[in-house]
């Protein structure tokens, strides 16, 4: 697989590690009054999608930046990718 | 009709002529009493189980596609029980004495053969590691034995044991264990549900659940509603597609893991052997293919294949490890989806809604688990209560702390 | 001899030597193994797989299902090589394979009597009874007979390689369409990789007597490939089979760089490489099918155009008898092309039997037109056929039959991304579909497009559209004038009869097995072709699937796309093991991490271990010391007495700076690390944000905005790249920086109570007593004369000690130094082992019992996870199954201090049964502590921190041991931590 990374052009995806569904950059308030359900929520469910999945990659044997990599699972097509700080700082997607 | 050795000496003389269908293809009833989704192995064995041990009459069998079609028509065929931890050692434990009876069970070899399967030890940790896990499986009532590199070398001479990276230093070796024939294993368990009434329905596709009153009725399905008492999911690798339509998540990713095999060769490799210091667990099937698998590629996938990397890794590891098949071709690999789920154990439970039970999350070890999968889902299914093996194989362990987590990576699950 | 006297692509100044099954004959370069042994008059070439039939060549390329043998001698012994894509070399040695005894009188030839009772699935019905037969009997004896070659079971001793391509276009086929594609995109300047997995360039255009601009075909081919070779943008690669292709444009290819010299020589053996590709043409041409009939096994018989090819291509004919007629069978044009070019080249030709009634005639030959060939003489050398005709059936003899079927398009690549292949009823074959791997255009035979001109106007056009999506403009090329050779067909797919067909060769699959499959309602693809083993041979069914395919359709009254389509997995070809595994073997399996001492240690005689990808230390004999042990106990006493050394770099060190770093390390960590004051040290433990321990290390505070977080070695990048995470993806508005420095300084761990006295040796003036510098502080300074350093007084070993850290290029320098300045205080240098023991001693927790299950209650840590401020893993730490696990931390000692407690044992309350209802937790760690002279341990017990003095029991029937050990502290040393602090 090639991931285009938006700072450096396509990468192979064998520089990248993988962590999994975009929803992991949600960590829920720990302050919330259902806190543990939804940390448990937070951390053991996934939407798993069979079609466009919004997922982390870590450029570790780049330039160390966590991309948030929109790819469809059915066919591994990329439809993009963006900073995963970006898209952070950018507001809740 | 009865399988056995007179019976086909009979039909060779006679021109086969009276074969029979191994299974009917009946048309859907209208309602069941109980509807297996998924007829694969788990789905076919959890029917089998229902009408031969639990008195079942009218249960359904649901494929969308052929029988076996899903990951046990695609995998390594490793059997075994070597688990560490007690929420799985007892439940893989029950697996092996099924298997070590299924022939006699379905009239149907499913080429169960118990050559055993070697785990290598590269490091004193590991040794530390796997006589824990030993014991463990001895205290089951498994069987176990760790192996010095001495008698290690005797048993496997053909390892690299002089020019290593990562040293040999010994094994766990379990003798019961080993592989059984994955199609054999469909066939088997399908003819006997079959014969035991039960109908098996391919190229039925479910396409939604109906849920009244916090309840379900039935499915919809390609070929109609069928209405069902209790429905029953069996398709790993689809789980949470599936139970999406019940507007359920799980504690599931799908993710390709591939498997390969080799040119046919002349006897090479006795059992099971696994690398503990790269990736790699090889056999030899009966008909003399190398059979092996590595890592799962990593990422979510339902695409059914897999990429080069991956298949790299792997013989990387098959070849660091035992030099002398490298003449030796790989003839074909294929991509499975698989269940990974957040702590690499499954999940054979009641759900939220009253009638509908769910067994998935297999990670890329299902195989070896059909047979007593099948019987604790069949039990869950008959009496409401789980098998006494199956207990901890609960949906809210992950919300209530009780994760079986063999490796000990926790709820990332492309490392287990 | 049946070479023609005259022809082909043979250098007949070059005679080649070469040998099967130890007799010796000769060939010509150009030859395949195959074509060498035909012209030799050798037709039987092996075995069948099931029922050992004697087997002749079958076909000319890489689908070949027949001849496979045993290439090479000694550890390059290659099992399974097809004869037909084997080039000839000179001293070519090569055997047949699958027979007991001779090839021409293999024993288990029985099984072909016994073929009754060996129909398709037999093996499921029987073998049951009794039971313990199967392992001990059957299926040894079914081992014995499966299989094909045989490994040497030696090491390969040839080199291999990997690499990576990039290209615009990547024309897989160097046929009539590959060759057009390639010459386009060449001559539009577009980067061109043009891969064949034949020796020669051309295809099909060499196997005919197609004229191309009036002229012999290999006559362009020549031109065309040295206009390709002479541009720079254009990389020719014979010999190169596309074997896969992957996501993204990414294509797997195997170059054979030296399978055709005797040895590789200073060669590699073979390439793999992974050609990027921004787009791809598939000119991988088409299969020819043939007609399942009764006895069309025998050697002698092969494809009608593979009988073509040795004819046009190597000029040899596939019989025994120079002079023999040969027959073709065919139910379509094709095959009439095969008798007219057997008559061209002087060939006896009894005539075309021709399925269809109103079969033409193209030349000089007898046609039968309605008529099957229904039976076949001659077991190891076909003599006679039997040619059946409205009825009336008469035989001939012959030597040779070629058959024809018709021609399916090598469609495997294109369905490698599932995509379905689809029926076109015109060609009557399989097409590739619609739904490709992305940016892969099929051109030529491989689309349905075989004809000539046909797949040269339909290459050209392929690489025009594939380089305009990529924004390259391509313009037509002048084509040489050619003609689409008739192709009419009808769809016949077997001659009904009630001998075994076969449809399958290798794997002896006959259409009778497909009735029975029909009966046993085994009837979609998938379950047809398991239950038969139909097209699971090496050849992974391209000469039978579609047949097959065609049979079952007939039984079941549906048309050939309703019964099924077969898909096609990579690789497209058998690819060896050796190569896909790059030839990284032995030692170089995977790249060895080395410290900065590491070649000093081995200066001092170290033994080393494997630490992950790390080499380190693992022990320093000394002379006299004959047992690991007294190595080990000596540098254990050495540290605990006076001072050792040990290179701790591979612990991992990541550098923590910006104004919310302490905010940020809080968050990271369970315990409070904003309030460390700067100057000092912090014990650190992780969690999961599943509340299990993750790791632990050490947080030094060198400046307000300044950490130094370490890691355990085996977590370094794992905990740096979820630090990466929680900064990027979690908390992007902290400012914090992170960098892992783990590479960038060697450390020292300094250790015993006179680590202070020789510290204060190379110290240069900073003031490190232990009032200025205490137990947990930390600081930059200068040693040995300003060189940049950083000192934490931190302990593994409960001893006075310290951790120096400086530039990685001094680490082997310092090591040195403090040895040389420590001489007189009995300085030691220690390895791995002896820092296990004597963190055992201490109590402290490593990856035994930092296995990523535990939690930090268990560690007794329970206190550290803050309730005072959030941090990763703290919520769900907090889940009944987690705060409600007993299990704790506990030191164990055996009663009997000399008897070893093993690492993996079970704990059992003393009078307890041993099974797992008893189970109330492991050894994790064990070691022998020369301090106390007793065996201690560590381990998890159910309530371990209220049992203490119990004596309880460790168990490991694994071993046959059982242990009586005292429930004691895990603080075996110094409870109190007073030596730390001294």
């Amino acid at each position: 697989m090639l991931i285009p990374h938006p700072l450096l052009g396509l990468r192979d995806a064998q520089e990248f590690t993988y962590l999994g569904d975009a929803s992991l950059m949600h960590r829920p308030d720990p302050a919330r009054e259902d806190a543990v359900a939804a940390f448990a929520d937070y951390v053991f469910l996934r939407d798993n999608p069979a079609g466009v999945h919004r997922e982390l990659w870590f450029h570790e044997a780049g330039d160390r930046s966590w991309l948030v990599v929109t790819r469809d699972t059915t066919t591994h097509e990329i439809l993009g990718a963006e900073l995963a700080s970006d898209v952070k700082l950018g507001g809740v997607q | 009709m009865t399988f056995s050795g007179f019976k086909v000496v009979k039909e060779a003389l006679t021109g086969h002529k009276g074969w029979r269908p191994l299974w009917r293809d009946p048309d859907p009833k209208p309602a069941y009493d109980i509807v297996i989704v998924g007829g694969g192995g788990h789905g076919l064995a959890t029917a089998f189980y229902l009408a031969q041990t639990f008195g079942e009459l009218k249960v359904a069998v649901l494929e969308k596609g052929w029988l076996g079609s899903g990951n046990i028509g695609r995998n390594t065929t490793i059997i075994r029980s070597n688990y560490l931890l007690p929420g799985n050692e007892p439940f893989y434990e029950f697996s092996m004495k099924l298997w070590e009876n299924l022939e006699q069970a379905t009239n149907f070899n499913s080429m169960v053969s118990q050559r055993g399967i070697i785990n290598l030890i590269h490091t004193d940790g590991q040794r530390d590691a796997y006589r824990r896990r030993g014991n463990a499986m001895l205290l089951a009532g498994a069987d176990a034995r760790l192996l010095g590199r001495d008698e290690l070398r005797q048993m496997v001479p053909f390892l690299n044991f002089d020019n290593p990276r990562f040293p040999i230093k010994g094994g766990l070796m379990q003798a019961r264990a080993g592989t059984a024939r994955h199609d054999g294993v469909v066939w088997g368990y399908a003819r006997g549900a079959d014969q035991r009434g039960v109908d098996i329905i391919q190229n039925c596709e479910v396409t939604g659940f109906r849920i009244e009153g916090g309840a379900v009725q039935g499915v919809e399905t390609s070929r109609g509603y069928i209405g069902a008492k209790k429905v029953g999911v069996a398709v790993a690798g689809n789980s949470s597609r599936v139970m999406a339509m019940a507007g359920m998540r799980l504690p599931i990713e799908s993710h390709a893991l591939q498997a390969f095999v080799s040119e046919g060769l002349k006897p090479t490799i006795p059992g099971v052997i696994t690398f503990g210091a790269g990736h790699f667990y090889v056999s030899q099937s009966d008909k003399g293919g190398l059979v092996f698998g590595g890592d799962i590629d990593g990422y979510n996938s339902y695409a059914q294949r897999g990429n080069l990397p991956v298949v790299e890794d792997v013989i990387e590891g098959g070849m660091a490890l035992m030099p002398m098949i490298g003449r030796a071709r790989l003839l074909r690999a294929w991509g499975g989806v698989m269940d990974m789920s957040m702590d690499g154990s499954p999940i054979i439970d009641r759900t939220g809604i009253d009638g509908l039970y769910f067994n998935g999350g297999w990670c890329y070890g299902g195989f070896k688990a059909t047979p007593a999968s099948g019987y604790a889902f069949a039990h869950l299914l008959a009496t409401d209560r789980p098998h006494e093996t199956a207990t901890a194989y609960r949906f809210d362990r992950f919300a209530r702390g009780y994760v079986i987590d063999e490796k000990g990576v926790g709820a990332q699950p492309n490392l287990h | 001899m049946t070479r023609l006297s005259k022809g082909g692509l043979i250098d007949r100044d070059a005679r080649l030597r070469f040998s099967f099954n130890g007799t010796e004959y000769s060939g010509y370069q150009g030859d395949t193994l195959a074509s060498a042994l035909l012209a030799n008059g050798v037709q039987l070439m092996g075995r069948s797989f099931k029922y050992h039939r004697p087997r002749g060549v079958f076909a000319a390329g890489s689908e070949e299902p027949n001849a496979m043998v045993t290439l090479r001698d000694g550890a390059r012994a290659e099992p399974n090589t097809r004869a037909t894509m084997t080039e000839l070399y000179d001293g070519l040695s090569a055997r047949s394979q699958n027979h007991i005894g001779s090839l021409e009188r293999d024993l288990l030839a029985v099984n072909d009597l016994l073929s009754p009772f060996l129909a398709a699935g037999f093996y499921y019905k029987t073998f049951m009874w009794p039971k313990a037969f199967w392992e001990k009997l059957y299926e040894p004896a079914i081992r014995r007979a499966a299989g094909l070659g045989a490994l040497s079971m030696q090491a390969d001793p040839d080199e291999y390689d990997k690499g990576f391509l990039h290209c615009d276009l990547l024309v897989i086929g160097g046929g009539a369409a590959g060759l057009s594609a390639a010459l386009t995109a060449g001559r539009a300047g577009a980067q061109v990789i043009l891969a064949d997995e034949d020796f020669a360039l051309g295809g099909r255009l060499l196997a005919e007597r197609d004229r191309l601009d009036g002229a012999e075909a290999r006559d362009w081919v020549a031109i065309t490939r040295a206009e390709l070779d002479s541009l720079p943008n254009v990389r020719v690669m014979p010999r190169t089979t596309v074997f896969g292709v992957y996501d993204h444009g990414i294509y797997g290819a195997v170059e054979r760089v030296a399978d055709h010299l005797p040895t590789p020589g200073d060669k590699v053996r073979q390439t793999l490489w992974r050609i990027t590709a921004k787009r791809a043409v598939l000119a991988a041409g088409a299969t020819e099918r043939h007609i399942p009939f009764a006895d069309n096994d025998r050697p002698g018989i092969m494809l009608a155009g593979a009988m073509r090819a040795y004819a046009n291509r190597w000029a040899v004919t596939p019989l025994k008898h120079a002079n023999d007629p040969i027959a073709i069978f065919t139910n379509g044009d094709d095959g009439h092309r095969t008798a007219m070019d057997l008559i061209a080249h002087g060939a006896r030709v009894l005539g075309v039997i021709d399925s269809r009634a109103d079969a033409p005639c193209f030349g000089q030959y007898e046609v039968f037109p309605g008529a099957t060939v229904t039976g076949t003489k001659g077991r190891q050398s076909l003599y006679a056929i039997e040619i059946t005709r409205n009825g009336q059936s008469e035989w001939h003899s012959v030597g040779a039959l070629g058959v024809s079927g018709g021609w399916n398009p090598n469609v495997h690549l294109a369905s490698h991304h599932r995509g379905r292949p689809v029926w076109d009823d015109a060609l009557l074959a399989f097409v590739p579909g619609p739904n490709g791997p992305q940016g892969l255009i099929p051109a030529g035979a491989a689309a349905g497009k075989g004809g000539v001109a046909d797949a040269l106007a339909d290459g050209m056009q392929a690489a025009i559209t594939a380089l305009l999506e990529i924004d390259i403009a391509a313009k037509p090329i002048p084509l040489p004038q050619a003609e689409n050779a008739p192709a009419a067909q009808e769809a016949f797919w077997h001659v009904p009869g009630k001998r075994r067909a076969w449809v399958d060769f290798q794997n002896d699959v006959t259409v009778k097995d497909i009735v029975l499959a029909h009966k046993e309602n085994m009837r979609p693809v998938e379950h047809l072709k398991r239950w038969t083993t139909l097209g699971m041979a090496t050849d992974q069914g391209k000469t039978s699937n579609i047949s097959a395919l065609a049979v079952m359709a007939e039984l079941t009254g549906k048309t050939i796309p309703q019964t099924g389509t077969t898909i096609f997995r990579p690789p497209y070809t058998g690819v060896s093991l050796s190569v896909l595994g790059g030839g990284d073997t032995g030692p170089h399996f995977r790249p060895k991490r080395l410290t900065p001492t590491h070649h000093w240690a081995e200066a001092q005689g170290a033994e080393f271990v494997e630490v992950g990808p790390w080499m380190r230390a693992q022990y320093f004999p000394q002379p006299g010391e004959t047992h690991w042990r007294e190595s080990v106990d000596r540098e254990v006493l050495a540290v605990r007495s006076g001072v050792g050394l040990c290179d701790v770099t591979t612990l991992g060190k990541i550098d923590v700076q910006g104004a919310d770093a302490g905010e940020f390390l809080n968050r990271v960590y369970a315990n409070m690390m904003g309030t460390l004051k700067v100057g000092m040290v912090r014990y650190g433990l992780m969690l999961r944000e599943d509340g299990h321990c993750y790791d632990d290390g050490t947080c030094a505070r060198l400046a307000e905005d300044h950490y130094v977080v370490t890691t355990t070695t085996a977590n370094a990048g794992l905990v740096y790249r979820q630090m990466e995470f929680f900064r990027q993806c979690v908390w992007p508005d902290l400012d914090v920086q992170l960098i892992s420095t783990t590479d960038a300084w060697a450390q020292i761990a300094v250790a015993g109570p006179q680590s202070r006295t020789l510290l204060q040796r190379i110290v240069d003036d900073a003031d490190i007593s232990n009032e200025a510098f205490p137990f947990m502080a930390c600081r930059e300074l200068t040693i040995c004369g300003g060189l940049r350093a950083r000192l934490f007084r931190i302990s593994f070993s409960g001893e006075l000690a310290y951790e120096v850290a400086v530039p990685a290029r001094y680490g082997h320098a310092l090591m040195q130094r403090l040895m040389e300045k420590g001489a007189d205080l009995g300085v030691t240098p220690y390895g791995t082992e002896a820092l296990g023991v004597l963190r055992i001693e201490k109590g402290h927790a490593a990856g035994a019992e930092l296995n990523g299950q535990t939690t930090a209650q268990m560690l007794g840590l329970g206190r550290m996870v803050s309730v005072k401020k959030d941090s990763v893993g703290a919520i769900m730490s907090r889940r009944e199954g987690l705060a409600g696990d007993k299990r704790r931390l506990v030191g164990l000692k055996p009663v009997n201090a000399q008897k070893p407690v093993a690492a993996g044992a079970h704990l059992f309350a003393k009078d307890a049964s041993r099974d797992m209802a008893n189970d109330q937790g492991w050894v994790t760690s064990a070691c022998y502590s020369p301090h106390l002279d007793s065996h201690i341990a560590l381990g998890f017990l159910e309530d371990g921190d209220t049992r203490m003095g119990e004596v309880i029991t460790a168990a490991n029937p694994l071993e046959g041991q059982e242990v009586t050990v005292e429930v004691v502290s895990a603080h075996f040393v110094d409870p109190e931590g007073g030596r730390l602090r001294d």
